[in-house]
Formats: structure tokens, sequence, C-alpha cells
């Protein structure tokens, strides 16, 4: 087919507008992708690596650079605060990340057994994912967990007086991670389709042999299902190191800094005193985090994910 | 299939499971409802969502201007005056940066892919501060069209759709193009003419998704709309958030469920199109 078209080109042209046209034909693919192309170097790139810059200045929005060091990455590994929110953050991102992932991945076994109704229920456990991080959602959540909100007039009528989850550091970042963890639909809707996708004699072999339900989950059903295992473990933990609307809204990081997840202390250095460099240099500590488990994640994948014939 | 059948209790057992976990998901929003119909005297007081004594009073306090510049209803628009054309300008640009990458080979296509997904794992929270920056040079902070919030989807900068629209574009055989192609259409003709109907699917369920995203961003405005009668709904709910929390309960719910009604529609219209298009969007390869 390539062959063809150099042909017809030849055809009544001389060889040096032949080799233009065909190299103008053979790289016409980078026509299309040059919108990205600019948008990359310009919204992407160029922020990028100016951050990197900015992370080692003391830029300040409004009164601009006058040091240049890495005193900000000084300050962020010796500061308290800031290395307790990093805590705090690893600690959501290991409570939410595995419990969405137990929680959709239990829903949607139970799912793919030949259920009635399997639309309606999968509507019903998507919604939360489609609306969980609007504001209005966050709202809810406040009016839920207050005081006297609907959660403690639920646990009132089994007896058990709730505590006041808001205002109480020990509780306040387990509500934050509730919501998280309450948006598992859309992890679900892809375990469900991989599930759906795993032959049933593979199953019916297992039977013969006496393999019991748990042998066969262990034995068939996860090890076939572990590259949307690997990708919805990556993807969740790279959103949920990013979180902010949840915290910003219900609890302001607060009870006693217990919610300040990090992203809520670059906002704040950022668009609130103004330091850009030191921001800068936060959102780059954070990067490094997510890349490193990003990384660490991919090179354990030929450990554990299996891709079929593929590999 | 018969594998299944034996066990009753099993399957009573599992329906069990599926309505009770699906009841504590969905009550929140079932309450949600019916709070915004009682009293403010009322709402803690029951579990229940119904009331013997509905009232508009939320509904009709949500109505109301605040700080005289902007309401909720204008906040809406507002929100929507700049997800519709970024919805139209991401499946635009998407689909031909897909196109270009699913169809053709040029030279640094395997490194220029690389980078697109690397993208895909660049936390938005390191790129916030240096586009803030960017963009306040360029003089886009609180542009009355929202240049900060739209511009970039021109250039496909939601590389997730790329992506998507990639893997589905993988799946139609290229005999089509090829057929295209003699029948005397060039590249972009075969992109519009040929491939855009068929990759209609994964177009709809990018559009639908970009659209629900961006209706909830709060981040992007936060930063970038400063002016209140610029504000969007997800700023408008928060401040009236703010002004009234602790008394005003009805109000406040009404206002935060009126402002995701849109959504709501849209998802429940396209359900499937959710469904197919983040489950294209993730594996097959």
């Amino acid at each position: 087919m390539k062959s063809g078209s150099n042909a017809l080109t030849v055809v009544g042209s001389n060889a040096k507008s032949k080799s233009i046209k065909s190299v103008l034909k053979k790289n016409i693919g980078f026509a299309f992708i040059l919108l990205w192309i600019i948008g990359f170097l310009v919204f992407r790139l160029y922020p990028f690596l100016s951050s990197l810059f900015y992370s080692f200045t003391n830029f300040n929005l409004f009164t601009g650079i006058s040091e240049y060091g890495i005193s900000n990455y000084k300050e962020i590994f010796s500061d308290k605060k800031i290395m307790e929110s990093l805590g705090i953050t690893f600690t959501y991102a290991f409570i939410t990340v595995p419990l969405k992932l137990i929680f959709a991945l239990f829903i949607a076994y139970i799912l793919n057994f030949r259920i009635r109704g399997v639309n309606l229920f999968r509507t019903a456990y998507y919604i939360p994912s489609i609306l969980g991080g609007s504001v209005a959602i966050a709202v809810l959540w406040k009016a839920l967990f207050r005081d006297q909100g609907l959660i403690n007039g639920a646990l009132s009528l089994i007896g058990v007086e709730g505590p006041n989850w808001l205002s109480d550091s020990k509780y306040a970042l387990f509500v934050i991670s509730l919501l998280r963890v309450w948006q598992f639909g859309s992890a679900m809707v892809l375990f469900l389709a991989a599930l759906k996708g795993i032959p049933v004699d593979l199953y019916e072999a297992a039977i013969i042999d006496g393999a019991s339900k748990w042998r066969q989950f262990f034995k068939i059903t996860l090890p076939l299902i572990t590259p949307v295992v690997f990708y919805n473990l990556v993807t969740q933990l790279v959103q949920a190191f990013q979180e902010f609307n949840g915290p910003y809204i219900i609890t302001q990081g607060g009870p006693r800094g217990s919610t300040t997840l990090f992203s809520l202390l670059i906002y704040k250095r950022a668009f609130q005193m103004h330091e850009m460099g030191m921001a800068s240099a936060m959102a780059w500590v954070l990067f490094i985090i997510v890349m490193t488990l990003s990384v660490i994640a991919f090179a354990s994948q030929n450990k554990w994910v299996y891709y079929g014939d593929e590999r | 299939m018969k594998i299944f059948k034996r066990n009753s209790i099993g399957i009573i057992i599992k329906y069990f499971i599926l309505i009770f976990v699906g009841f504590i998901m969905v009550y929140p929003l079932i309450w949600m409802v019916g709070a915004t119909f009682k009293s403010n005297s009322e709402i803690f007081t029951s579990l229940s969502p119904f009331t013997s004594k509905p009232t508009l009073d939320g509904y009709k306090n949500a109505m109301n201007n605040y700080g005289g510049e902007i309401n909720l209803l204008k906040s809406m628009a507002n929100t929507y005056s700049y997800v519709l054309p970024k919805v139209l300008f991401t499946v635009i640009s998407c689909t031909i940066t897909a196109y270009g990458f699913g169809r053709f080979n040029f030279k640094g296509k395997k490194i220029l892919f690389a980078l697109l997904i690397s993208t895909l794992f660049l936390p938005q929270v390191v790129m916030n501060v240096p586009q803030f920056i960017l963009y306040n040079n360029f003089g886009w902070v609180d542009s009355p069209i929202y240049l900060p919030l739209v511009v970039p989807s021109l250039f496909a900068f939601d590389t997730y759709f790329v992506f998507m629209i990639f893997q589905f574009l993988r799946g139609i055989p290229r005999e089509l193009d090829e057929a295209a192609t003699i029948d005397g259409c060039n590249a972009l003709q075969t992109l519009v003419l040929v491939i855009c109907p068929v990759l209609k699917p994964a177009i709809v369920s990018c559009a639908l998704f970009q659209f629900m995203w961006t209706s909830n961003d709060y981040m992007g405005p936060l930063l970038y709309v400063n002016t209140p009668a610029r504000y969007p709904a997800t700023i408008f709910v928060k401040l009236s958030m703010d002004a009234d929390s602790g008394f005003d309960w009805n109000r406040v719910l009404a206002v935060s469920l009126v402002s995701i009604i849109p959504s709501l529609v849209v998802f429940f219209f396209a359900q499937k199109n959710f469904v197919e298009g983040i489950t294209a969007g993730s594996i097959k390869g």
C-alpha cells in the first residue's frame, strides 16, 4: 500500500518534489498531533520545568524572586507541620485505596453471579462515583456527620452514642476517607467488566477437580483480573495523593490539623500566602512520592500481574 | 451456569448483601432530597426522608441573591458557559490527536506517545502552582470568558480522553480507512466522514465524562475566578454553606441538590455510555 502510493507520486514529477511529498506523506500523522504537542509544551512541560526552577527560589507572587537555594526543601523536611501533613496524606491514601479496591472487587464479584437487575444495582453503586467529587456532596457529607446528623441519629437507634465526628481529631480523617471509599463504583465497573471476560469453562474444569469457591477465587479469578487490579491501584493512588475538595470543604483541614492533606498545605502556601517557591518545592516532593510509588507498582508488575499470552 | 444454581441460600445472601450495601450507598442521597422539603427545625430530628409538613422554604431561600451579585441560577449559567465549550473543544482536539497516534507512523511517535501516557500519572496538584503563574502572566486570571479553564482543552490537555478514544480506535478495522482512501478521501476527510461515525460511542463517553468532571470541578474556579458575578455553581454552593452553616440546612441542601440536577439528569439518560466509557478507557491491553 505504501509503495503503491509512492509509485503514484513518481509519475510526472521530478525527484526533489517527490522526496518532499513523500516526507510530507510519511509524517502526515504529525499534523494531527500538532495541537497536542503545542499544548503539551505550553501547558505541561514549561510549567512542569518552571516549577522545578521556582522550587529552588523564594519566589513570592507579588515581590518576585530574591534568593536561590535549597532552603525550601530544608524547611519542608524540618517543619513538623509539613511532615505531619505528609504522614496524614500517606495514612489517607493507605486507608482509602485498599478499602476502595476491596469493596469494589467484592461487590463486582457478587454482581457477576447471574443476578437479576444487575443494571439497577450497577447504577446505584455508580452514582456516588459520578457525583462524589462535587461540592454538593461534600456539603451533604457535612450534614450527615455533624453532631446531630443522620449518622449519629442512626447510631442512637441501636443505642450507641456517636462521637462528634468532624470536631474530634480522632475521627475527622476517617470521615473524609469514607467519602472517597463511598465512590468505589468506578473501580467496581472495571472489575465487573474484567470478571465477565473470564471464560466459564475454567471454572467448570476447577469444579470437576473439586476446587472450593475460595480456591477458585484465588487461583482463577484473581490472577486473571490482575491487570485491572493493577490499573485501579495505580490510578487510585495517584488520585488519593491529590485529594483536595473533601477536606477543604468539609473540615478545612481541621480539627487541629488532623485532615490537612498535603494538597491543602500546598494550596495554602501558594494561594493564601503567595509563597510560590515554597509551594513548588512541596508540589515536587509530592510528585516524587507519587512517581516513586508508580514506579514501584510498574516494576513489580511482572511479579504479580498476569497479561495472558502477551508476556 | 448450572454451577451457581444449586445453592439457593447463597443466592439469597448475595441479594441481601447487594440490597443492604446499595441501600447504605444511596440512602444519603435520598435523605438529601427529602431534607430539602423539611423545615429547619425538623431536618435532623428523624432519619426518614419523608415529612408530614413539607415546605418549599428551602427552595425559596435557595433562590436568594448572595451579596447582591450572584444567585444559584446565575452561577449555574456561569458553570455551563464554560463547561459546554470545554466539552466541545475536548472532543475535537482529543479525537484528532487519537487519530494521529492511532493511524499514522511518524518520527518520534513512540516517545511522544510515552510522554502522552506519562501525563496521565502527573498529579494536577503539582501543576497548579506553575500553571497559575503562567496564566497570571498571560493575564488570564479572572478572565470573563474563563480562559484558563477553557483554552487548554483546545490542545487535547486532558490526555485521558485521548487514550480512551485511542483504545477504541484500535478496535476499528483499518480496512475502513483504506476503503475511504481508495474512494478518494484524504486523511482529514477519512477521519470526519468515515472514522468519526464509528467512533461515536467513544466520543459520547468522552463528552459525558468531561461534562461531569468540569461541572464538579472546584479547584479550577477557586484559583481562576475571583469576581462574584462570575462564580460558577461549585463556588456558590461552598459560599452558601459557609454563610448559613448551623441553622439554614434546608436552604444549603436545596442549593446543593439543585446545583447537581443537570449532572443527575445527564447521568440517568446516559448511564450506559459512562459504563462503556470507563471500561474502554482502561484496559484491553
